[in-house]
């Protein structure tokens, strides 16, 4: 008697771990970095094309929108980097041990957030006015 | 690109109840994924409501008290019962894991019980595992050696070059790291998967092999081996508290060193 094919047992429920949590994170805000370098050109270009134009620039950037992008930017910038350190010292062949490698996680995490903040900050103060 | 979505004949239907005997006080639920080859249908997810006053404390127990009382055509794989076989390694409650080690107490509401991620299942909560062993024997899992072998005794090691092998040599070969791990899920036909890079990492630091080239050559591939991004659910699914993460990390580092 001919088999059916068999199924493919299920794989998209497998409990989220902090492991491959922190793995997609990794991922995605290095995306969206690759994205952010685009802004940056825009960026760039107006102000090599004349004051107005510039102005023009940052009156967009400064919008509502462009501006949660920019915060978005700036986490991913600051996640990816971090994470990027635990992924050096693996490549090293250090910080696998879990207890460690749990450690260093919720290191990248949370002093992600902090230097978004930080960057934030800093970035309203020198563009002059409240961000 | 990644299929996120099961095939169509994969996709799980509800299934069939059996509730709990009269005048049971203490019951758990279990829902258990199940697969009939024989029935032309798809893939379900059976409910089974049983008695914990009469059931021994891990998963295992419930899944024997099921086939033993209340449905004898669930089938699954067991057979040592205490973690040394690896043969009833499953999906519980969303994690990789032994039945017979994972206690049903650590469960919170109903216990899901589902055969390991991404492979195709031969019935219930029996996948099948022939593409993990061919990785496993694609790595030599031997020792391989080309000069001559003491005549008056056997190839000697330190005890420190034990010791080195002592940790990976406890792999029992479950599946429960590779099929935990997305780029494996993704990857199986050509990324070897933390199981069989464990196993080739036993091998390279033996020091009485004399295939180490050979086994680095054979792993250096941009998919055998460089499909591992370090997600490291491997070391979180292993129970048995072994580390395939740091194992292949050191073949890459292996890797890298002797170009130099």
């Amino acid at each position: 008697m001919a088999q059916p094919e068999r199924p493919l047992s299920p794989f998209m429920q497998y409990r989220w771990q902090y492991t491959n949590t922190l793995s997609i994170l990794h991922r995605i805000t290095g995306v969206l970095l690759s994205l952010c370098f685009f802004v940056l050109v825009y960026w760039l270009a107006a102000a090599a094309s004349g004051p107005e134009r510039y102005a023009a620039a940052l009156a967009t950037l400064g919008s509502p929108l462009a501006r949660l992008l920019l915060i978005g930017g700036l986490f991913s910038f600051s996640y990816h980097f971090l994470n990027g350190i635990r992924h050096l010292f693996w490549d090293a062949g250090y910080g696998f041990e879990l207890p460690i490698a749990r450690k260093t996680g919720w290191a990248a995490a949370i002093g992600a957030v902090m230097v978004t903040v930080v960057l934030w900050v800093m970035l309203g103060a020198s563009l002059g006015g409240a961000p | 690109m990644p299929q996120f979505r099961l095939p169509e004949n994969s996709r799980v239907q509800p299934g069939k109840s059996h509730a709990a005997p009269a005048g049971a006080k203490n019951v758990k639920t279990f829902r258990i994924y199940r697969f009939d080859p024989d029935s032309n249908q798809k893939p379900r997810v059976d409910t089974y409501e049983l008695d914990m006053s009469s059931c021994g404390p891990m998963v295992l127990d419930a899944l024997i008290k099921i086939k033993n009382e209340v449905d004898s055509t669930l089938t699954f794989r067991r057979s040592c019962r205490e973690g040394i076989c690896g043969s009833c390694a499953m999906n519980i409650d969303g994690v990789n894991t032994l039945a017979c080690t994972k206690a049903i107490s650590e469960i919170k509401g109903d216990a899901k019980i589902y055969p390991l991620p991404h492979l195709p299942v031969i019935k219930d909560l029996v996948p099948d595992l022939t593409n993990f062993y061919a990785q496993y024997a694609s790595v030599k899992p031997w020792l391989q050696t080309r000069t001559p072998a003491p005549p008056d005794r056997e190839r000697l090691q330190s005890k420190e070059d034990q010791e080195k092998i002592d940790r990976p040599s406890a792999c029992i070969l479950c599946a429960c790291c590779s099929t935990s791990c997305p780029s494996y899920w993704w990857n199986s036909d050509r990324y070897l998967g933390p199981a069989a890079l464990l196993a080739a990492y036993r091998w390279i630091i033996d020091t009485r092999d004399e295939a180490t080239g050979e086994r680095l050559d054979e792993l250096e591939d941009p998919f055998r081996l460089y499909r591992c991004h370090t997600i490291m659910n491997c070391a979180q699914a292993c129970p048995k508290d072994l580390n395939p993460a740091k194992a292949i990390a050191e073949i890459k580092k292996l890797i890298v060193e002797r170009q130099h």
